[in-house]
């Protein structure tokens, strides 16, 4: 297992050392510079703040400083907003962005997998066609107009929930259910049929015949085997739901770390660029790393045929 | 000695979307304490739906009891509720599976999968149940127990998972155990093994065991009667020594037949031809008489009537019935 460990954590550097490189190709790719849309027509000051960022030197000397700063984890001053550092953007935005994905990621795998488990239960039923109606829609709309919708007609007309920002808990419920709906979808879909397969299974049968209550046998017999496949997923859902935050955070206004992400790219703020990037790719990378560690616990055989495969 | 399990007429059907399949069509049997029974027959003549009925463990839509009873222990079963047949499941009667790749859960240890059947019915500790779950392996020959309790099913061998499902079965020491098809998917060796120690634990324990298989091997081995099962009916029922030497019904005549013997040399063997009929709709007089060399047309009219042949050995068919006799002599 440490070895393993070890081993996915050197992958994790060369993923996080790619996706910047990556990045920085991209960024010099784009036409432009953070100087173009100021209405600074003077050369000379122009080519005094290029300097000041080093942006007047090779793209290799670029490449090295930046490569410097991710090691350091010191990206240097945005260069829009020359007060703060890149991390006390990072520090100011992330932790509402985290509130608002770990919210939204928590809602939308309990009430997934509660909705899928019930609609396997009732298989063909009436709540599992009610249960499929609202998964196929959820997959089927996107977030921003679910966000909008819910903002006409519960904060607008209904006047129940405020329009925006994130202050209190009452102003988390509406991004939550914007952000969360698309995931829980998925989730309840691929509970559901995981869920029907393994009810079929003889070790079911099995339980059934010890005499177990329905709820041990669901919990304990049945779930653990079919949430395989939803801890699988977990990785892709996570991804969608990072960048289904700047979505959200956009539109109601959650001053969260997307903002910068989308304002650093239009205006060229490349210390902001790299920061975002490498933060969110690394947050990435280790949450695979959970996600793959925590197949060990759900099913033994993973865990031994990796201690093998090392 | 004394009748635990009283099983009158059971009718068991299936609501399709082609119509209702009539699996199990009117069996009855009975069953005493420390007997074996086997039920035997095809693929789909209704041994297995029978089996699942007794611990009412068949699906339910689409599968019913339509009519019928069965008697545990002077019980009624056919009208007790879920919850009640809980108390009666695992404790009172058990079931081993056919495949133990699959009876076991993957994500559970032994021990746990073990234990927990013990602790749902009887009120003891985590150390009791322990000490319980030891004994259990080291009955159905586990080496190494108190290691093994901590390891997942996958840490295994075939035969090693039947011992443990064996074991899982008995633990809270059941009257009767249905057995479906327990060695069919294991090796002939490890077969051998299993049937010895389900003989061994019959001595023990003094469980009635309803074995379910097609396997007429295994029968000669380990039976004491034996019911003959064809499209959803017993055709033919009787002690194991009366059924494999005076057959009387002629399906149960087929299948002898068609075992390999190693007495005969160079005899070709005699499958019986044809397959048998539809459940959607079965014949009304014998479902065997497509198959049947002696087959009449009261055969196909009407279904035979019960031929007594000694205290325990019946069949049902119209070949020892008097008047076929009179008019075959005549």
């Amino acid at each position: 297992m440490l070895k393993y460990t070890i081993k996915r954590f050197l992958l994790m550097i060369m993923t996080i050392w790619i996706i910047a490189t990556l990045t920085f190709v991209l960024m010099n790719a784009i036409p432009g510079s953070p100087f173009n849309e100021e209405r600074t027509s003077n050369e000379a000051v122009q080519a005094n703040l290029e300097a000041h960022f080093n942006l007047d030197q090779s793209p290799l000397v670029q490449y090295a400083g930046y490569l410097k700063s991710i090691a350091t984890f010191d990206y240097g001053p945005s260069i829009k907003k020359p007060n703060d550092s890149v991390n006390d953007l990072l520090s100011r935005g992330f932790p509402i962005s985290a509130e608002l994905g770990i919210i939204s990621v928590t809602v939308a795998l309990l009430s997934g997998v509660v909705l899928g488990v019930i609609a396997a239960l009732r298989h063909n039923g009436i709540i599992d066609y009610l249960a499929m109606t609202i998964a196929v829609l959820g997959i089927s709309i996107p977030n921003f107009v679910l966000a909008t919708l819910l903002i006409q007609q519960l904060s607008v007309n209904a006047g129940v929930l405020p329009v925006a920002t994130w202050s209190s808990p009452m102003h988390m419920i509406l991004p939550t259910i914007a952000l969360a709906t698309g995931p829980m979808a998925i989730i309840a879909r691929l509970t559901r049929s995981s869920m029907l397969e393994v009810l079929t299974q003889d070790y079911i049968k099995m339980a059934r015949a010890k005499g177990l209550s329905p709820m041990t046998i669901i919990v304990k017999h049945a779930l653990k085997n079919a949430l395989m496949p939803v801890v699988t997923i977990m990785g892709t859902i996570l991804a969608g739901v990072l960048t289904g935050t700047f979505v959200i955070e956009k539109i109601f206004a959650i001053p969260g770390m997307g903002q910068y992400f989308v304002e650093s790219i239009n205006q060229r703020d490349y210390p902001v660029i790299m920061g975002t990037t490498v933060f969110y790719s690394a947050f990435l990378v280790v949450i695979l790393f959970i996600v793959d560690i925590t197949y060990g616990f759900l099913d033994p055989r993973v865990k031994i045929h990796k201690e093998e495969g090392n | 000695m004394e009748k635990i399990l009283e099983v009158n007429d059971l009718h068991v059907s299936f609501l399709t979307y082609g119509g209702e399949v009539k699996a199990v069509r009117g069996v009855s049997f009975d069953l005493h304490k420390g007997e074996t029974l086997a039920i035997v027959g095809e693929s789909g003549c209704g041994k297995s739906v029978t089996a699942s009925s007794l611990m009412k463990l068949i699906p339910t839509p689409p599968g019913k009891i339509s009519q019928g009873s069965i008697k545990f222990k002077d019980r009624e079963l056919v009208n007790l509720s879920d919850k009640q047949m809980r108390k009666i499941r695992g404790v009172d009667i058990s079931m081993i599976f056919q495949d133990p790749m699959t009876a076991l859960n993957p994500t559970l240890t032994i021990g746990t999968q073990l234990t927990e059947g013990l602790k749902q019915h009887r009120n003891i500790s985590n150390k009791e149940a322990k000490i319980k779950a030891l004994e259990m392996l080291d009955l159905v020959g586990i080496p190494y127990p108190e290691e093994r309790l901590k390891q997942y099913p996958h840490q295994f061998s075939g035969g090693m998972r039947q011992r443990i499902v064996i074991a899982i079965a008995l633990i809270c020491e059941p009257d009767l155990l249905i057995a479906d098809e327990p060695t069919t998917a294991l090796d002939v060796t490890i077969q051998a093994q299993i049937l010895e120690l389900f003989e061994r634990i019959q001595q023990e324990t003094n469980v009635a065991i309803i074995l379910i298989t097609h396997d007429l091997g295994v029968v000669a081995k380990v039976a004491d009667r034996i019911a003959v099962m064809y499209a959803g009916k017993i055709i033919e029922s009787g002690t194991k020594h009366e059924l494999f030497y005076e057959p009387l019904h002629p399906y149960t005549q087929g299948l002898l037949n068609s075992i390999p013997r190693l007495d005969k040399k160079g005899e070709k063997l005699e499958p019986i031809d044809g397959t048998p009929p539809d459940l959607f709709s079965p014949p009304q007089g014998c479902p065997f008489t497509a198959r049947c060399p002696h087959a009449m047309v009261a055969c196909e009219k009407v279904y035979p009537p019960r031929y007594q042949a000694s205290e325990e050995h019946y069949g049902e068919c119209w070949l020892y019935d008097e008047r076929v006799k009179k008019y075959q002599s005549s």
